[in-house]
C-alpha cells in the first residue's frame, strides 16, 4: 500500500524541493549583499518579459531537454552518465566535420544530417565508458568523468590545429556554409514589420527537442526495450533470469544518452554559434543532471525542469549583467536543487509520508 | 516462592507504517528452558524478538527482565541485560576472521591486540565446555553456513547472554548438523540459560522445546506445553482453521525423457566449482526432486538450465541439445524451448518489485508475439491476460495495476507460477516453491505442481526443505558440494538417509 | 640526463603526488566505512577557496588551513546528512556537492575580493614555506646521498609532510585499533556492527568527518602551498583521480602511497616536455601529455591492472531489515 498518492510523489515533493533550494539561494543572494527580490524580478523581467528574452529562454530550455534526457534514460538503466558535457562537445564535433566538409543543399537536409551527426558522435563517446562498465566493471560515474576531461583536451587540440582556419588566432573552426544554417524563431515568427525574438537564438532545434520528448517517452513507456531497460534498471538479478542481456542494455541505453546529449550540438552549434568553438557547452552536460532529477526521469517533467533551467540560466545572465552576482550562482541553485531533489529526497519526503498517512487515518476514523 | 520469568513481554505493539506488525502481545519465558515460537511468515514472530534484542522500539508494551522492568531501546541494552540474538541472515563481516567477528563490539579497550587475545583464550574455553569448536583464524566466508552459525551463537556467549534468541537457525543446516545444533541448545539449557527458538518447522518445536507460543497475523494465539500438543494441533493454531499436511498424489505415469544432463559442470565469476560432473534425467510425468542444504550447487545447476549461468557438458530437452555457453545461453532461447522456470529467489529473479502485476506477467515473455502491437508492446493485451491468470490462479487481490511488491509472498509466487505454468512448458523448472508462503498458498502451490505433472509434464524440484521433497517427488536426487549423492524412491528412503546424504555421506560409508 | 634533471622530477612527483593523497586517504576512510564519495573534488575546491581567502585575510597560512578544514567539513556535513541520515544516493549527493563547490566559491570569491572569483596572491606567512630539514645544506656536497637529501626529502612544505605521516597512522587505526576494525565491519556489513550494538550512524559520520578534515588538508595544500593563491576549479579533476588511485590501491593506506606517487609522476612528467623529449626522442604533443593522467585513470578502472573488491556495503544507505 502506497502511504503518498501519486500527485503527491511527482509534483508535491518536486516543488517542495524547489522551494528549498529557492530560499537557499536567496539566503546567499541576501549574504553577497544583494537583494533576492530585486533579483528574481531582474530574472523575470529578463528571461520573460520579451520575445527577446524568452528566445533566450528557450535556446537555453533546448539544451537542457536533450541533456536532461539524455541523463533521463541513462537512469532507466540505472547508469549514472556525468558524461553528458563531453558528449555533447564531441557531438558538437560532429556537427562542425558535417556542416563544414558536406556541401548541404538545404538547411532542412543539413539538420538531419546535423542530428544524425551528432547523436552519432556522442553515441560514440559514451559507448566507451559503458563498455568498460559492462566488460570490466569500471565506475561509469569516475570513467564519464575522465571522458569530459578527455573531450575538453580533444577538442582543444582540434580548435587550435586541425580545424582551425589559416591565418585566424582564435581556437575555433570557420563559419559553417549559409545552407547549413538553421531557421531561428525570428526568421519564423516574425510577420511583416513585426520582428519577434528579435536576435535571439532559439531555433528550430527547440521543435527537435520536443519531438525527442515524445519519442523518449515512447521508447521508455511504450516498447520492448524500453521494457528492458527499466526491468534492468530496477533488478539485475531478475533481467538476467529473463534473458535480458546486461552487456546490450548498458551499451543501448548509454549510446541513446549519448547520442541524445550529443544532438544538443545542432542548437548551440549548427543553431546558434553557426561554428564550433571552445567551451561551445557551457555546463548544460551537468545541469541535464539536475534537470533529470527534478523532472523524475520522465520526459515531460525534463521537459518542464529544462524550462525552469531555461529561465534560471538566462534570468542568471541579466543578473551577472546588472548586479554583483555572478553567473556561477547558477551553478548553486543547480547544486542545490541536485541535492534536494536527489540526495535529500528522503528529507522531504518522510514528513509528507507521516502527513498523509495521518490524514487516511483521520478519514478512517470519520468514516 | 516462584522463581520470576527469564523474560516477561507485556502489551507490546508494533506498526510499520500501515501495517500492524504486533498486537498487544504478552509472553513469559521461564528460565533454564527451551521455548518455541511458532508461526508463519508474516506472523510477527521476528518483529517480536527484534524488539527484545533492541532492533526495533515497540510503539507499546513493556518488558521485563528476570522479573526486572528493563527498557531495551538499542542492541547495546539489550546484550547489556544478558540477550544475544542469532539472526536468521547471519551478521558476520565475510571477510574478517571468526576471532574478529566475535570482538568486534565486545572490545576491551581502544587498541585491538589485547583484546583479541583474551578473545582467543576465552573461545577455547566456550568451545571446549559446548562443543562449539571453530577455528578462531578462519576467515568467515571460507568456513560453511554450519560453522558461520556456530560463531554466532560464540558472538552471544563471549557477550554472557543469559538468554539466546535463535531465529529460523536450521534453515541452512543439514538434518545433522540441525541435530548437533539442538545437542548444543540441550548443553546450553542445562547451563541454566534461557533458550528462545523461532521457527516454522512444526517437528523442530515437537523435538526441542519444553514451551511453545504460536502466533498468528501479529497475535500470540496459544501457549502450552510441548508435551501436551502435537504438530496437527499447532498447525491448526498457526493458520486458524484445519489444514492438510499431506499432498494428494496418484502414482506418476512416467512416459518419454524430457530434459538429460549429462556430466554438467559449473564454475562461477570466483572461480568456484559448483556443479561437479552431474547426470541426470526427467521423464515427462513425474517429478524429480533434488535434495540439498542450500549452497551444494543447487542454485547453480537451476541457474544454468535456466539459461543464465555458463556450464559444460551436454544437456538435451526433447532429445535436442541446449546452448550451455554461446548466444543461445539465454533466458529467452531456453523459454522458446518449452523450459519454464520458477526462480528460487522471486524477490531477486522471478519478479520486478516495482513493476505493476501485469508487467510483471510478461517477464521474460515479452517477445511474445501476441504481447506486440507493430513496434510497440500491446499493453492492454498483457492486462487482459493478467486479469485472466489472476483469477485462474486466485491472486489477492486480483488487481494488475498493484507493484508486486504490493503483495503477500504467496502470492507474488502465485504470480510467477501463473506466468510460468499457463506457458504449457515441457519442463517446469522450479526452486524454492513455498519459501517464505503462508500455509494456504502452500497447498495451492502443491497441487498446481502435482496437476502439471499429471498433465505429463516433466518437473525439476529444487528444495531446501526435506517434506516438500518427499511429499512432492516421484525420485529423490541428493546434491552435496556439487555433486549427485545418489537417487531414491520416496518410499524406499526415509528423512534419516536423505539427511545423511546431504552431508556428504553415503549408505555404505554411513554403515 | 643528469642526476639533478630525475630529482627535480621526483620532486614535482611528491609535490603533486600529496593533494592526491590526502584526497585518496580520505576517500580510504569514507569508502571503508561504505560511503562513496564522489565528492571529494568539491570538497578540496571548497577549502582551496576557503583557506586562500582567510589565510589572505588573517595573514596566516595555519589559520587558514583552519578555514580550509572547516569548509571542507561542512560539505562532508551535507553529504553525511544526505547519504547516512536520509539515506540518499550517494552518487548524486557527492555530484551535488561538486556543483556547489564549484559555484559557491566563485560567487563567494567575487563578492568577497572582486577578482573575477579568484583570491589574491598569496605571500608571506600566508603561503606555507618549505622546510628545510637539519643538515640539509651541510650535506648538500656530499655525492648522490646529498642532492636526493636536499631536493628530494628537504624542502617541502609542512603538508607534505604531514600527508606522508597519515599513510601509516592511517594503517595503524584501520588495522591496529578498535575504532579501525568496526570502521572496516562497518563498510563490509554495517547489521553485524548495529546487532553488536554499535551505532552505524556514528560510526560512519565519523569516517565522513575524518574524510572532510584530510580533503581539508589537501585543498589548503592546493591554494596555500602548491599554488599562491585560490582561482576558478583548481581542483581540476584531483579528487577523481584520486578515486581511481584509491580503486587502484584496493582501499589499502601503503598502496594508496605508491598510486598517487604514480599520479604524481604522470602529473611532474607533462610539466616537463624538455625532458619527455629527451626520454622518448621526440617532442610529444601537450595536450596529449595533459590529458594522460585522465586516460591512465580510466586504463586503471577498466581493471587492466586486475580486479578490485571494493568494501561490500559500500553506496549503500543502511536500512534496517525485519
Amino acid at each position: 500500500m502506497d502511504a503518498m498518492p501519486k500527485w503527491a510523489d511527482v509534483v508535491l515533493i518536486p516543488l517542495i524541493s524547489l522551494i528549498l533550494a529557492a530560499t537557499i539561494s536567496a539566503l546567499v543572494i541576501l549574504a553577497i549583499g544583494e537583494s533576492p527580490v530585486e533579483a528574481l524580478n531582474l530574472m523575470v523581467k529578463g528571461a520573460l518579459g520579451s520575445t527577446y528574452g524568452w528566445g533566450y529562454t528557450l535556446y537555453y530550455a533546448t539544451n537542457f531537454i536533450f541533456t536532461g534526457l539524455a541523463v533521463s534514460v541513462a537512469f532507466h538503466s540505472r547508469m549514472f552518465n556525468i558524461g553528458g558535457e563531453g558528449q555533447a562537445m564531441v557531438g558538437g564535433l560532429g556537427v562542425a566535420l558535417i556542416c563544414l566538409y558536406v556541401p548541404w543543399p538545404h538547411w532542412s537536409l543539413a539538420l538531419v544530417g546535423g542530428i544524425l551527426a551528432a547523436a552519432i558522435f556522442g553515441a560514440a563517446w559514451a559507448a566507451i565508458p559503458a563498455f568498460l562498465q559492462a566488460k570490466r566493471g569500471s565506475h561509469i560515474v569516475i570513467t564519464t568523468i575522465m571522458f569530459n576531461f578527455i573531450a575538453a583536451a580533444l577538442l582543444n587540440y582540434l580548435l587550435i590545429g586541425a580545424l582551425k582556419p589559416k591565418g585566424s588566432m582564435e581556437p575555433a573552426t570557420g563559419k559553417f556554409p549559409e545552407a547549413t544554417h538553421l531557421p531561428s524563431f525570428q526568421d519564423m515568427f516574425s510577420f511583416g514589420e513585426t520582428a519577434l525574438f528579435r536576435g535571439a537564438p532559439a531555433n528550430v532545434s527547440f521543435f527537435v527537442a520536443v519531438v525527442a520528448c515524445f519519442a523518449v517517452w515512447a521508447l521508455i513507456w511504450k516498447t520492448k526495450l524500453g521494457y528492458e531497460i527499466r526491468a534492468f534498471g530496477h533488478s539485475e538479478s531478475a533481467a538476467k533470469y529473463a534473458g535480458i542481456s546486461p552487456t546490450k542494455i548498458i551499451m543501448i541505453s548509454m549510446m541513446i544518452s549519448g547520442g541524445l546529449a550529443g544532438m544538443m550540438a545542432i542548437n548551440n552549434v549548427q543553431g546558434e554559434a553557426e561554428r564550433l568553438v571552445l567551451n561551445a557547452v557551457e555546463g548544460a552536460g551537468f545541469i541535464g543532471i539536475a534537470v533529470a532529477l527534478m523532472g523524475r526521469s520522465h520526459p515531460f517533467g525534463v521537459f518542464l525542469a529544462a524550462l525552469l533551467f531555461g529561465f534560471l540560466y538566462q534570468g542568471g545572465a541579466e543578473l551577472a549583467l546588472w548586479t554583483k552576482i555572478p553567473r556561477e550562482m547558477i551553478v548553486v541553485i543547480q547544486a542545490l536543487v541536485i541535492l534536494f531533489t536527489g540526495a535529500l529526497d528522503d528529507m522531504v519526503r518522510a514528513p509528507l509520508e507521516r502527513v498523509f498517512l495521518a490524514l487516511k487515518r483521520r478519514k478512517r476514523k470519520a468514516a | 516462592m516462584t522463581t520470576a520469568p527469564a523474560i516477561e513481554l507485556k502489551g507490546i505493539s508494533k506498526s510499520f507504517g500501515p501495517v500492524q506488525a504486533n498486537k498487544d502481545i504478552s509472553i513469559r519465558v521461564m528460565p533454564g528452558t527451551i521455548h518455541g515460537i511458532i508461526g508463519e511468515n508474516g506472523a510477527g514472530k521476528s518483529t517480536l524478538m527484534s524488539i527484545l534484542y533492541g532492533f526495533y522500539k515497540a510503539d507499546a508494551g513493556e518488558i521485563f527482565i528476570s522479573g526486572q522492568k528493563t527498557a531495551i531501546p538499542d542492541s547495546q541494552a539489550a546484550i547489556a541485560a544478558g540477550i544475544g540474538m542469532v539472526f536468521q541472515h547471519f551478521k558476520l563481516v565475510e571477510n574478517f576472521t571468526v576471532l574478529e567477528n566475535v570482538v568486534l563490539g565486545a572490545e576491551d579497550s581502544g587498541l585491538l591486540r589485547p583484546s583479541l587475545a583474551r578473545a582467543r583464550r576465552e573461545l577455547k574455553a566456550l568451545a571446549d565446555e559446548y562443543e562449539l569448536n571453530v577455528d578462531p583464524d578462519a576467515i568467515i566466508e571460507d568456513i560453511g553456513v554450519g560453522m558461520q552459525q556456530r560463531v554466532e551463537i560464540l558472538k552471544a556467549l563471549y557477550r554472557r547472554a543469559d538468554i539466546l534468541i535463535l531465529d529460523e537457525p536450521t534453515g541452512v543446516l543439514t538434518p545433522a548438523e540441525a541435530d548437533h545444533l539442538f545437542r548444543i541448545l540441550e548443553n546450553l539449557k542445562r547451563e541454566g540459560k534461557t533458550i528462545i527458538l523461532i521457527t516454522h518447522k512444526l517437528r523442530e518445536i515437537i523435538d526441542a522445546t519444553d514451551t511453545v507460543s504460536v502466533m498468528r497475523r501479529g497475535e500470540m494465539t496459544a501457549t502450552v506445553k510441548t508435551s501436551e500438543t502435537s504438530p496437527q494441533k499447532l498447525a491448526e493454531l498457526m493458520v486458524g482453521r484445519k489444514v492438510s499436511l499431506q499432498v494428494e498424489k496418484s502414482p506418476a505415469q512416467v512416459r518419454d525423457v524430457i530434459l538429460d544432463v549429462q556430466n554438467l559442470n559449473v564454475t562461477d565469476e570466483k572461480g568456484v566449482h559448483r556443479v561437479k560432473d552431474v547426470s541426470f534425467n526427467v521423464r515427462a510425468g513425474e517429478i524429480l526432486g533434488i535434495a540439498g542444504v542450500s549452497g551444494n550447487g543447487q542454485s547453480e545447476l537451476l541457474e544454468v538450465l535456466g539459461g543464465y549461468e555458463k556450464g559444460s557438458g551436454t544437456i538435451t530437452v526433447n532429445g535436442q541439445p541446449i546452448d550451455l555457453t554461446g548466444a543461445k545461453s539465454d533466458g529467452r532461447s531456453r523459454r522458446e524451448r518449452g523450459i519454464a522456470h520458477v526462480p528460487e529467489d522471486r524477490q531477486r529473479e522471478g519478479l520486478i518489485m516495482d513493476y505493476h502485476a501485469w508487467e510483471n506477467v510478461a517477464f521474460g515473455y515479452h517477445h511474445d508475439p501476441k504481447y506486440q502491437n507493430g513496434m510497440f508492446m500491446n499493453n492492454a493485451a498483457i492486462k487482459a491476460d493478467t486479469v485472466e491468470k489472476m483469477e485462474r490462479f486466485d491472486v489477492r487481490p486480483p488487481d494488475p495495476r498493484l507493484a508486486a511488491k504490493s503483495f503477500s509472498g504467496g502470492n507474488q509466487q502465485k504470480i510467477v507460477l501463473a506466468r510460468e505454468i499457463e506457458r504449457n512448458p515441457d519442463l517446469l523448472l522450479i526452486g524454492q516453491p513455498t519459501r517464505g508462503v503462508d500455509i494456504g498458498a502452500i497447498e495451492f502451490i502443491h497441487q498446481q505442481i502435482v496437476a502439471l505433472r499429471d498433465q505429463g509434464k516433466a518437473i525439476l524440484l529444487v528444495s531446501v526443505e526435506l517434506e516438500e521433497i518427499l511429499a512432492l517427488s516421484d525420485r529423490i536426487a541428493v546434491m552435496f558440494d556439487g555433486r549427485m549423492m545418489g537417487e531414491r524412491r520416496p518410499q524406499d528412503t526415509d528423512e534419516k538417509e536423505l539427511g545423511m546424504m546431504m552431508a556428504g555421506m553415503n549408505k555404505g560409508e554411513a554403515a | 640526463m643528469d642526476l639533478l634533471t630525475v630529482l627535480q622530477v621526483l620532486d614535482s612527483t611528491v609535490r603533486l603526488a600529496t593533494p592526491l593523497l590526502l584526497a585518496c586517504l580520505a576517500g580510504l576512510f569514507s569508502e571503508r566505512a561504505g560511503i562513496f564519495d564522489i565528492g571529494l573534488e568539491g570538497k578540496m575546491l571548497a577549502a582551496a577557496f576557503l583557506s586562500a581567502a582567510v589565510a589572505y585575510t588573517s595573514g596566516s597560512a595555519w589559520v587558514g588551513l583552519g578555514a580550509g578544514i572547516f569548509a571542507s567539513l561542512l560539505l562532508s556535513g551535507i553529504h553525511g546528512l544526505a547519504s547516512i541520515t536520509f539515506r540518499g544516493n550517494q552518487l548524486i549527493s557527492g555530484v551535488a556537492i561538486n556543483f556547489l563547490a564549484a559555484g559557491m566559491t566563485v560567487v563567494v570569491a567575487q563578492s568577497w575580493f572582486g577578482q573575477g572569483g579568484r583570491t589574491p596572491q598569496l605571500s608571506g606567512a600566508a603561503r606555507f614555506e618549505p622546510i628545510t630539514l637539519p643538515f640539509a645544506e651541510a650535506l648538500r656536497e656530499v655525492p648522490v646521498l646529498g642532492p636526493i637529501y636536499y631536493e628530494l626529502i628537504s624542502g617541502h612544505t609542512a603538508l607534505v609532510y604531514i600527508a606522508l605521516l597519515f599513510v601509516p597512522l592511517t594503517w595503524w587505526i584501520l588495522f591496529r585499533t578498535r575504532f579501525g576494525l568496526r570502521l572496516r565491519a562497518v563498510g563490509e556489513n554495517p547489521a553485524a556492527v548495529d546487532t553488536a550494538g554499535i551505532s552505524v550512524v556514528w560510526l560512519r559520520y565519523m569516517a565522513v568527518l575524518i574524510c572532510g578534515v584530510l580533503c581539508g588538508i589537501a585543498g589548503a595544500y592546493l591554494a596555500t602551498a602548491l599554488q599562491a593563491s585560490f582561482v576558478k576549479d583548481m581542483s581540476a579533476g584531483r579528487g577523481f583521480i584520486a578515486l581511481a588511485a584509491l580503486i587502484f590501491a584496493k582501499w589499502r593506506p601503503w598502496q594508496a602511497l605508491y598510486s598517487c606517487l604514480l599520479f604524481g609522476f604522470l602529473q611532474a612528467f607533462a610539466l616537463r616536455p624538455d625532458v619527455i623529449q629527451t626520454v622518448v626522442g621526440f617532442k610529444v604533443n601537450g595536450q596529449l601529455l595533459d590529458v594522460l593522467p585522465y586516460i591512465l585513470t580510466v586504463i586503471i578502472l577498466a581493471g587492466f591492472v586486475g580486479k578490485a573488491v571494493p568494501p561490500r556495503a559500500g553506496g549503500e544507505p543502511y536500512v534496517k531489515e525485519r
